[in-house]
């Protein structure tokens, strides 16, 4: 029998870094937005990020990006880097329940806020319903993009940019596919709508 | 990218006493900034992050439209009476980037981005702009966005800002703070300088000076405004060309009209001369076509964006059509 090892444990394994999962680091009662202050931060920090709903205590520079945060630091790598300049939102997240390019983010600037990632999105073992239409509706060729366009679509339906086929493409035009599965993906984004 | 420090003010008084130090730079929302520090286009040791400061509210009062240096892109565009008394503002503001760019990007950053040109943002070649003297491989180079109007032989950069664009044909004005506690009120046709010899310096903007608000009047002619883009593909690009019109009639007649265009200039480009044209003027459509036929009489291409001035004509017949109907 293969040994069970996945692609995931195995980039985790291989990182190198300091890997906290959200529950599992210096959780305390503090409030993270008590950490701000007009201290100038230089070095690498222990900094609480909320994280899905739970904090997480990372030990980054004021340089590291969020997505870095995300995935080399706290273990989180559904949040994918595609072009790491904004131009391809493979790495949206939402924060305050906006949606935002986590390349584009330090870390540090992101405390005492709410950060949601694909991994909380459902906030449960259930799928989200974006999700599910994606899967129903084959809205993925490499699924790289993915999580992405997931994250941007479901904050699309909160913010109510769906009257039209039209003004889906247009709402979503920040999620670049390379595979050219966008047909897919704005007929699971008309019916998670509608479902929602 | 290179490290530096972080400060992290709580008012716009200590970010502005913190910005006195050499090599520090403002962050907002970093939609711009972070490319560029990845990019070591720009490397400083120390960022304040505005984030804390306020300044991002948006404003009717006296008569006018106030935004705040800090207000996202997204709630303006999104504001009810942003959209009612300064469409050109709002749908300028849509044109712009993606979702998630508006959602972080601020008032106050989108008129201080960098421009687009690839040499400035690539440290593998020289650029005028980020490196003085080295010379501009964009005028004999790739030159295909770049500027027909307001270039020089240093640098043919245009300036990126579909906002500024917009805030141009309406004459609004910066309120600029300093360290010093003073504040003064700059005409945005004043903030953008040409670039002549010294493309580096591109605004009035003197070290450690930010802009805190942007002022616009209320018209007749900003409740009748539009912002048309054209760009290579139909969505989250850089225009090729833009147009903001104002206009403001009376008994059929021409009061007051504001041309401005993007895409095509050194900084966000007024079109006198075709305003000049509609002056008094009747809308119909031969007037409309004449005076579009004005703009860019003065342009100087290169082989790859001549096409440019012809674009730049049917950009701005077409979005004077769309407000004189």
């Amino acid at each position: 029998m293969e040994p069970s090892i996945t692609r995931r444990v195995l980039m985790t394994g291989t990182a190198g870094s300091l890997v906290l999962r959200p529950g599992s680091g210096h959780a305390d009662d503090t409030t993270p937005a008590a950490t701000v202050g007009a201290a100038e931060q230089a070095d690498a920090t222990n900094t609480v990020l909320h994280v899905n709903g739970g904090p997480v205590t990372l030990t980054i520079e004021p340089r590291t990006s969020l997505l870095d945060a995300l995935r080399e630091h706290a273990g989180l790598m559904g949040t994918k880097k595609g072009c790491d300049r904004g131009a391809c939102g493979a790495c949206t997240v939402h924060i305050d329940g906006r949606r935002v390019l986590s390349c584009l983010t330090l870390a540090a600037r992101c405390q005492g806020k709410a950060i949601t990632t694909i991994e909380g999105l459902a906030g449960s073992d259930e799928l989200h319903p974006v999700q599910a239409a994606f899967l129903h509706h084959d809205g993925f060729q490499c699924g790289y993009c993915t999580p992405g366009q997931i994250m941007s679509a479901a904050a699309l339906i909160q913010e109510g940019h769906t009257g039209s086929d039209g003004e889906i493409r247009e709402w979503m035009s920040g999620n670049i596919c390379r595979c050219g599965a966008y047909p897919n993906i704005v007929a699971a984004i008309r019916d998670a709508m509608q479902e929602g | 990218m290179q490290a530096f420090s972080l400060l992290q003010p709580g008012s716009a008084d200590a970010a502005l006493a913190a910005a006195r130090a050499p090599g520090t730079k403002y962050i907002a929302g970093g939609t711009d900034l972070m490319q560029l520090m990845k990019d070591n286009v720009e490397a400083p040791t120390r960022l304040v992050d505005l984030d804390g400061v306020g300044l991002s509210g948006i404003e009717i009062a006296g008569g006018g439209l106030r935004l705040e240096a800090m207000a996202r892109m997204s709630d303006v565009a999104a504001h009810p009476a942003v959209r009612e008394g300064w469409p050109v503002i709002a749908e300028a503001l849509l044109a712009s980037a993606s979702p998630q760019v508006r959602n972080m990007g601020t008032i106050g950053g989108n008129l201080l981005q960098r421009t687009r040109c690839g040499y400035f943002r690539d440290t593998g070649f020289a650029c005028n702009k980020r490196e003085p003297g080295s010379g501009c491989p964009a005028i004999r180079g790739e030159s295909r966005m770049l500027a027909i109007l307001g270039g020089s032989d240093s640098c043919i950069a245009t300036h990126a800002s579909d906002l500024a664009v917009a805030l141009m044909a309406l004459d609004a004005t910066l309120e600029l703070r300093s360290a010093d506690g003073g504040t003064r009120q700059v005409p945005i046709g004043e903030f953008y300088r040409l670039p002549g010899d010294t493309p580096q310096t591109e605004t009035v903007l003197a070290p450690g000076e930010m802009i805190a608000a942007v002022t616009v009047a209320d018209s007749p002619a900003a409740r009748r405004s539009h912002y048309l883009k054209v760009r290579d593909r139909a969505s989250f690009e850089f225009a090729l060309v833009s147009a903001a019109v104002a206009v403001e009639t009376s008994g059929g007649a021409v009061q007051d009209i504001r041309v401005a265009a993007g895409g095509v200039g050194a900084r966000p480009w007024r079109l006198a001369e075709v305003e000049a044209a509609l002056g008094g003027a009747a809308l119909d459509d031969a007037v409309l076509r004449d005076a579009a036929a004005r703009a860019g009489t003065d342009a100087r291409t290169t082989r790859q964006n001549q096409f440019k001035v012809t674009l730049l004509r049917r950009t701005v017949l077409r979005a004077l059509q769309t407000v004189s109907v």
